[in-house]
């Protein structure tokens, strides 16, 4: 069985916090739907809350604690990342912007990314659209085409007790075809290898080249 | 071995007594302060570039000049000169022109800038950065060596037939080195030319710095300029002392506290655990700093930045002097200790005189060597010509 990582990025503000219980649930999917696919993986869950001091020291300081570097190797060098943040005022936390800002700008291109989102009311559903889907364009990650949205009211309603039996809008329904298209998408992805801008630098004759060539 | 101190030249309010220096204050304090390395026996003095306040790091040649005429020993040197959005031309000048006055005490650090909007100003694009440091440097080099240049390029008009005067003291460039925080491209232009390589890790691990030194030393072995032990490599450093480091803590805090660049961010302590800042006695800056070579290898060059964040002049003073009577003696026997004899001290310009074969005038006279005349016949004629016409 071959195997991936699968990071887990949570912007949750609260313990227990209903964003981490809608990032675990997409996970598991994902993670079921992999073994189905004869694919294992490993999980890693970063709670942006842990490291929301650090955070700020990045942006200031702009180097990040060894606690927070760790963090960031971890998540872009996953093969797949569920990112999922609360919805503050039309948009993802700063918390959650705050971590996709420090790290490189082309750190995730072409991760395959599921996005989520919880918030009170469905009404601010559409956040995931207009807000993080173009955040995760500029990274050039490759997001699937759902995105789930978890209401306070979807984790009373009918379809969020993980049985499947739900109407096709329930949340569960949701969770599942969008862990399917992100198992998919890792699946059939090579494992990820991490980018070692040391190990082969550009030869310096090139370099030169570059610039007569422009 | 060479130490020395670095200085980025910010004009920034004392938060212990909400007192800002005038541009003039800070101006005069910047040659005090050279004129006191010099003093305590430092190696190197090094000025930056910025071309905006609160900085009166502009025009870093005149204040280099200045400080030369003042001084008998000290190198003067940039941290950095700004390779991007500086004609190249006007660099080969006035560096040149700058050791000639100074008898040779001169070195430079070639970096990218850390100002956005300088690129603008200068008529720029930030986006070429890599791009402009490696074509401009190109044509530096060879403005140092070559008598006369005919050259083409993306960034600047085309030079024919271009002399750049004076020519270096004694037939040899100023030695280069390249600093980048974190761009393996420049430490692979630093190998290429067989260049020192600085990385100023003064805001970052040591795990970083150890990464960009080591592609640094690996590709000039590539190059073919010697073993990697060989590479010249320097690191920024950071310290305020006092004979007990509780004192220095308390003293140093409310300056940390608020510091443009780090300021409201990570603690004194985290500060100092993660980056190359100790805040302690003399004794613990010699501990700290001696297992520096650990990380990186035997390394030619320690800078330290002794004068921004409002600190007073005379604190700064003291502090240099502290570097200079308690601090840099015994960390040059201790770097001396266990360094194998083939490792090179940074070349400086006796050592690169000497390399060269000895002195040579490099004094380009308007001779063509075709015709055998000078500029000023064949400008006459021309003028003669035209007002024929």
């Amino acid at each position: 069985m071959s195997r991936r990582t699968l990071a887990v990025v949570s912007g949750g503000l609260r313990q227990p916090s209903s964003t981490r219980l809608l990032a675990d649930r997409l996970a598991a999917a994902t993670l079921r739907d992999l073994e189905a696919r004869g694919v294992g993986a490993d999980v890693r869950v970063v709670e942006l809350r842990d490291h929301a001091h650090d955070l700020t020291n990045h942006l200031l300081a702009g180097f990040p604690s060894p606690a927070l570097a760790d963090t960031i190797d971890g998540v872009v060098g996953a093969d797949g990342l569920v990112a999922v943040s609360p919805i503050f005022s039309a948009s993802y936390s700063g918390l959650f912007k705050s971590f996709f800002d420090v790290i490189d700008a082309d750190a995730l291109d072409g991760m395959p990314v599921l996005l989520g989102a919880t918030g009170g009311t469905e009404r601010h559903s559409l956040a995931l659209e207009h807000a993080m889907r173009p955040l995760f364009a500029y990274l050039r990650a490759m997001t699937v085409p759902t995105a789930v949205y978890a209401a306070t009211s979807d984790w009373g309603s009918e379809g969020a007790d993980g049985d499947g039996g739900g109407a096709a809008t329930g949340l569960t329904r949701r969770i599942e075809r969008a862990a399917a298209e992100l198992a998919e998408l890792v699946a059939a992805r090579p494992p990820r290898e991490a980018a070692d801008p040391f190990a082969v630098p550009t030869p310096f004759e090139q370099l030169l080249a570059d610039g007569e060539l422009n | 071995m060479q130490f020395g101190i670095f200085t980025v030249g910010d004009v920034t309010t004392d938060p212990t007594t909400g007192r800002t220096p005038t541009e003039h204050e800070r101006i005069k304090a910047t040659v005090e302060i050279a004129k006191k390395a010099d003093e305590v026996g430092l190696d190197v003095f090094a000025t930056g570039e910025h071309h905006n306040p609160p900085f009166i790091a502009s025009a870093p040649t005149t204040t280099l000049a200045y400080i030369g005429a003042q001084t008998k020993r000290i190198i003067l040197s940039t941290a950095t000169t700004l390779i991007t959005t500086t004609d190249p031309v006007l660099i080969a000048e006035n560096y040149a022109k700058l050791q000639h006055l100074t008898d040779g005490r001169v070195d430079l650090m070639m970096g990218r800038g850390n100002t956005g909007p300088v690129y603008p100003w200068f008529g720029k694009d930030i986006r070429e950065g890599i791009a402009l440091a490696v074509e401009n440097y190109a044509l530096l080099h060879r403005l140092w060596r070559e008598d006369v240049v005919d050259w083409k390029g993306r960034f600047r008009t085309p030079l024919q037939g271009f002399t750049s005067t004076p020519r270096p003291l004694d037939g040899v460039p100023p030695f280069v080195w390249h600093g980048s925080i974190r761009s393996p491209e420049i430490a692979e232009q630093a190998a290429y030319y067989g260049d020192g390589f600085f990385h100023n890790n003064i805001f970052w691990p040591m795990s970083h710095t150890q990464q960009m030194v080591n592609l640094y030393r690996r590709r000039f072995e590539h190059y073919g300029h010697g073993p990697a032990d060989t590479a010249i490599v320097g690191l920024g450093g950071q310290v305020f002392m006092r004979k007990n480091s509780q004192d220095a803590v308390r003293e140093f805090r409310p300056y940390f506290d608020v510091a443009p660049v780090y300021g409201h961010g990570p603690s004194l302590e985290e500060f100092t655990e993660q980056t190359p800042l100790t805040v302690g006695s003399p004794q613990q800056v010699i501990d700290r700093y001696a297992t520096m070579r650990d990380h990186v290898g035997h390394y030619q060059r320690q800078l330290f930045l002794m004068d921004h964040a409002g600190l007073p002049l005379n604190t700064v003073l003291e502090q240099i002097e502290i570097l200079g009577t308690e601090v840099v003696p015994v960390l040059r026997t201790e770097m001396a200790a266990g360094r194998p004899a083939h490792v090179p001290d940074a070349p400086t310009h006796e050592s690169l005189v000497a390399a060269a074969g000895g002195k040579r005038d490099a004094t380009v006279t308007a001779v063509d060597d075709v015709t055998g005349r000078v500029a000023e016949e064949t400008a006459d004629e021309t003028t003669a010509a035209e007002s024929l016409r």
